[in-house]
């Protein structure tokens, strides 16, 4: 179709010619994505991007998780995105966790634009939280390209959906900064294969971190909360979490000798 | 399906980009999709008529360039390609986390007239 549809003389034939481009198709996400990181950074906010397929335990962890903080006295918020209904955000509304619903209609992932309008209906300032957690679309496809602004990926991989998943996903476990094998509880039930699926996700991450974590029982959930309220810490999940130590005081500062005195 | 949102982002910037090079038609539009970028090029391909369609790009044709994933393995001091987004090198079997490409979701040129 012309681009000069107004025009109504027919145009010379213009030789075809070729313009290299090299643009980035989400870029607009992208940059959207370097807005939120500032704005998180700016307000000490350690912030998760948690994807896994639909049924992976990402609510339970959740739920789970916002009581174990909150018996610490940290506050946890999730944004929480789903095709339709509010009911993981409900659910998460139950455990005490402050949450915003994203209904995401038919798009199957959330971009930077949704999670900002949902920052602006949190109860509290960002400043105000200890841990923001957004929880994407239930889809282990889609959401991998997309760049919220997270300090942190995590994705889920449950016992019971096969040790191989990742090598069958091996772009959205690329991405991930932290693989968590959920449901471990049922791991014998269903005959989970450990060591198969570390060697899965090996083979498509290997510089992620792995932990393993059941919401029923609550094993692994104090070393997941150590590792997502600080992202920046050192990837090898065996290594223990050094405690931080307090900053000194400042000392203060000399009077600034005066210029006189510089003199020789 | 977000090949469908994927690619109304490239009709918007084939559109504005042929409108700033001045051009009178979109010919042809070349994309560049990573093994590693979770999409679809058949999709991609399959959706492309129907987003285009009654755009100033409609009758464009779509040239899909997949660009398999490649790493750098450190023992090896050598390179090597994974298409199925497996990182274990094939000489040596050693792991790679050092990806050298393979996440592209480019708009890499347009041919205009």
């Amino acid at each position: 179709m012309c681009l000069d549809s107004g025009s109504s003389a027919l145009p010379a034939p213009a030789p075809a010619r070729l313009v290299a481009l090299g643009q980035a198709l989400l870029e607009r996400n992208d940059r959207g994505a370097a807005l939120l990181r500032q704005r998180f950074r700016r307000d000490g906010l350690p912030v998760v991007n948690l994807l896994s397929s639909p049924g992976a335990g990402k609510t339970a962890l959740l739920e789970r998780l916002g009581r174990e903080l909150a018996g610490r006295g940290r506050r946890l918020a999730v944004i929480v995105g789903d095709l339709a209904t509010d009911h993981d955000a409900r659910r998460l509304a139950a455990a005490g966790v402050a949450a915003v619903p994203i209904s995401t209609g038919q798009s199957c992932h959330l971009e930077t634009a949704m999670v900002a309008r949902a920052l602006s209906q949190l109860p509290q300032p960002l400043s105000d939280l200890d841990l923001l957690v957004i929880e994407n679309v239930g889809n282990l496809v889609c959401p991998a390209a997309y760049d919220l602004g997270e300090q942190l990926r995590v994705v889920l991989l449950s016992v019971t959906e096969g040790e191989d998943k990742p090598l069958k996903y091996p772009a959205i476990f690329h991405s991930a900064d932290l693989v968590v094998i959920s449901k471990v509880d049922l791991a014998d039930a269903v005959a989970f294969e450990r060591q198969r699926a570390h060697e899965a996700i090996a083979a498509v991450a290997p510089r992620a971190a792995v932990l393993e974590v059941s919401a029923r029982s609550g094993s692994g959930l104090e070393a997941l909360a150590a590792r997502l309220l600080t992202p920046s810490a050192p990837l090898d999940p065996l290594a223990p979490l050094a405690p931080l130590a307090p900053l000194a005081p400042l000392a203060p500062l000399a009077p600034l000798a005066s210029l006189a005195s510089l003199q020789p | 399906m977000h090949e469908l949102s994927l690619l109304e982002a490239v009709r918007q910037q084939a559109i504005a980009e042929a409108r700033r090079h001045g051009a009178i038609a979109i010919e042809r539009i070349h994309l560049r999709i990573g093994s590693l970028a979770g999409v679809d090029p058949e999709a991609l391909a399959f959706a492309f008529e129907v987003v285009m369609a009654g755009s100033p790009a409609a009758g464009a044709e779509l040239r899909i360039q997949t660009v398999d994933a490649r790493w750098f393995c450190t023992p090896c001091s050598a390179p090597f390609t994974g298409p199925s987004g497996l990182c274990l090198c094939p000489r040596c079997g050693a792991a790679s986390g050092l990806l050298l490409q393979g996440r592209e979701l480019e708009l890499s040129s347009l041919q205009i007239c």
